[in-house]
């Protein structure tokens, strides 16, 4: 029996029911909140530690024993992803208590909050397809719920796109799910791996693999279906948009690499070579979509699509190092992505705008911003030696021994651009000089920044650490790729030694 | 945007104030013998809401609200809470999170009694889905008018 | 049966996807409607159709006597369809929202936020 496989989704459910019983005490839910997501972060921390120690956790829920009732596995992928929610979890909290207002944090911003990373963390960790798709739906009623979080007219527009083709994806996951039980007879994804390895009729396996594909593409925001991101992601609170831009997107990433390394491995010429098509189309969509923008939110939010592109190119060319770069470029993107948000959240604050054109002249009134901007603007361009260069090193090194010249042109091409859209937003927002016909709407003026600033430095200081302590992460990504190439681990781990 | 929102019969008024009641205790037995035969937490919770619509309907929403007399958002925060605290006393005995735990009693009146944590995780559902089912619907009520 | 069930799904799915493509809000909240009944309905037919007795084994015995309908289908489709009714409450009480905010019930009128 391990304790902390559980941990992660109890405590966020937990504190979740707290902060709504506390509803009529402000100050007792914002205690609430940080102290339940920095528990969640320290929780996790101690999953990933064990995770690492000891191999593969698994804890029968209720104590029905797999494949009968639901497991939680903690692989190192889960662990980590679980470390990434609760940092980003843990950041949004202690910037929200700044940067949220009374009347939005009166719609349940705080058990919102909990509730999402619940169904986060819930999702990284189960071991059962059927309960992958109940977090998948708790996380989206939640992050509905956010995005529409003050009710103004954008955010209801963003959030009809949003709702339906979430909605969609969900009916794609539900009919997938029918279709895989009607041939195995079982949901737990260990069982279902191990049953489907012995199956007669790979056609049929590979069409519920497309129905996944398409399903957790939508979540993800891949090529042909990402539509909804841009149309929504710009309009809620920033905290929202920040753990947003961190975490849903790449739950539909982690759910790909799950089932792409797990279940569906018997065709791999096919799936893996439409993956990488996938990846190579979202990358490109993704910056070019940047490249025309001109609002803030709106080119951060066309970057998150590209950079889904580079996390499915590591797991297109499904090679060893390929795997690890997708996993490595997890972590960098999840910290670098929510941070950017953070910072262009800082931005609007003292400036009232997120359009580039009316903004100018930062570096010269805040240079501590602006630093504090680049840091995780040059890392996801992939600027030696932060976390972004690494990260994108890993994934072409991987391509070009594997080969496959043109996604590694593409992903080179990619990065450029990337860094052409950044290098627009600080000749816009930092260098050049202010516009004298729009002047400065600042929506608090500076008071309480500090906590921002806090959380904003503490985000781009992790950026650094994993770019200057690559080898370390590199281990532990290493590591995580060994055990999802080598499925048998985790079905052996989920089903005991047969 | 109808000005009149709740319906004006006198029969169903009256229909209502009985029952009201009626439809409570009903949920609450629903509740209690949902272990091993048909009911359970989520049907009784639903019992219990149409219930309270049925009174605001037939009356008004303030009327409602005064008959409910709790927040629909704490029902929800406490029915949450009672289901996640009904997966913790398994794990002082050294068992993964959920496994149900029994107490058996031998009462005087009542003969033998199980009591179990499902028990306490079957009304935390009960008391979600009331608080669920009431804040969408007053919310929409209130909205209307 | 299951030839019959195939058709029923597949017009539901068509129905659904033909009136979320439609530009009336409201219509989008039916497509959605329809969209999950007939992703239950797959899951339904996909576990077997056959009129089997309840899955209980008889007292002293191992197993249960005769066939049996599988449980463990139906426990999906019932938590699909809790689901998918507070997600369908949410749906209902955003498009209420957003036809206050807009004013209308036509998605060509909420083009603001695409690029």
């Amino acid at each position: 029996m391990r304790l902390e496989v559980a941990l992660p989704v109890i405590i966020p459910l937990f504190f979740g029911a707290l902060t709504l019983i506390l509803w009529r005490w402000r100050l007792a839910q914002r205690v609430t909140t940080v102290v339940g997501t920095g528990l969640m972060l320290l929780s996790a921390l101690w999953l990933l530690s064990a995770t690492w120690q000891d191999g593969i956790l698994v804890m029968h829920m209720g104590n029905w024993q797999a494949p009968f009732g639901i497991v939680l596995v903690s692989d190192l992928l889960g662990a980590i992803m679980v470390v990434l929610a609760g940092i980003s979890g843990f950041a949004t909290a202690v910037y929200s208590l700044t940067s949220m207002s009374k009347r939005h944090e009166a719609f349940g911003y705080y058990p919102l909050l909990h509730l999402l990373l619940a169904g986060v963390n819930g999702a990284f960790l189960t071991g059962d397809i059927f309960n992958l798709y109940v977090w998948f739906e708790v996380m989206l009623v939640a992050s509905f719920a956010l995005l529409i979080l003050g009710g103004e007219r954008a955010q209801m527009e963003g959030a009809i796109k949003y709702v339906t083709l979430n909605l969609v994806s969900s009916a794609m996951f539900l009919s997938a799910i029918g279709l895989l039980y009607g041939l195995t007879g079982t949901l737990n994804m260990a069982d279902i791996a191990d049953k489907l390895s012995y199956a007669e009729d790979p056609g049929i396996i590979t069409v519920i693999a497309m129905l996944f594909l398409v399903s957790f593409g939508i979540k993800a925001g891949a090529f042909p279906f990402f539509f909804w991101l841009p149309a929504s992601y710009h309009t809620p609170q920033v905290a929202v948009s920040a753990l947003f831009a961190a975490l849903l997107t790449k739950v539909g990433v982690y759910a790909l690499f799950r089932v792409f390394t797990l279940i569906f491995t018997q065709d791999v010429d096919y799936t893996h070579e439409i993956l990488l098509w996938v990846a190579a189309a979202t990358m490109l969509t993704g910056v070019l979509g940047a490249a025309a923008q001109f609002e803030f939110r709106r080119i951060l939010s066309f970057h998150i699509i590209s950079q889904i592109g580079y996390m499915i190119m590591g797991l297109a060319l499904f090679t060893p190092l390929a795997i690890v770069g997708g996993v490595f470029y997890i972590m960098h993107h999840i910290i670098v992505k929510a941070n950017l948000f953070l910072v262009s959240g800082l931005v609007y604050r003292l400036k009232g705008t997120y359009e580039l054109k009316e903004l100018g002249g930062m570096y010269r009134s805040h240079p501590m911003l602006a630093i504090l901007f680049l840091i995780p603007a040059l890392s996801l361009a992939g600027i030696p030696p932060l976390s972004g260069f690494f990260a994108k090193f890993i994934l072409i090194r991987a391509g070009v021994e594997a080969e496959a010249w043109w996604i590694v042109g593409v992903a080179l091409v990619v990065g450029l651009l990337t860094l052409y859209s950044m290098i627009k937003i600080w000749a816009e927002v930092f260098w050049k000089a202010q516009p004298e016909e729009h002047a400065d709407r600042p929506v608090h003026g500076s008071v309480g920044s500090g906590v921002l600033y806090l959380t904003i430095g503490g985000m781009a200081a992790l950026t650094v650490f994993i770019g200057l302590g690559a080898e370390p992460i590199y281990r532990i990504a290493d590591a995580a790729a060994h055990q999802l190439l080598n499925p048998s681990l985790y079905i052996d781990a989920v089903l005991g030694e047969r | 945007m109808s000005p009149q929102f709740t319906l004006q019969s006198l029969i169903l008024r009256t229909a209502a104030h009985f029952l009201l009641p009626l439809l409570l205790i009903f949920s609450v037995f629903l509740l209690l013998r949902g272990h091993n035969e048909p009911g359970g937490g989520f049907i009784a919770g639903l019992v219990a809401a149409s219930a309270v619509a049925l009174y605001m309907f037939a009356l008004d929403i303030r009327s409602a609200k005064r008959v409910l007399r709790f927040e629909p958002r704490d029902l929800l925060g406490w029915g949450l809470l009672f289901g996640v605290i009904s997966g913790v006393p398994a794990v002082f005995m050294g068992q993964p999170f959920f496994t149900s735990q029994w107490l058996e009693l031998t009462l005087p009146v009542l003969g033998d009694l199980k009591v179990g944590t499902p028990l306490l995780f079957d009304i935390g559902v009960y008391l979600v889905v009331i608080g669920g089912v009431l804040l969408i619907l007053l919310s929409l009520a209130e909205a209307e008018e | 049966m299951e030839t019959l069930m195939a058709f029923t799904v597949g017009g539901l799915f068509a129905a659904a996807i033909y009136m979320m493509l439609r530009r009336s809000i409201v219509k989008l909240v039916i497509g959605l409607v329809l969209l999950s009944n007939a992703a239950n309905l797959l899951l339904f037919t996909q576990a077997g159709l056959l009129r089997g007795a309840p899955p209980l084994v008889p007292e002293g015995a191992m197993q249960p006597a005769g066939v049996v309908a599988d449980p463990l289908a139906q426990a999906l489709i019932l938590t699909a369809i809790v689901i998918g009714f507070g997600v369908l409450a949410f749906a209902v009480v955003l498009i209420h929202r957003a036809y206050e905010v807009v004013q209308a019930d036509d998605m060509d009128q909420m083009k603001d936020t695409d690029t």
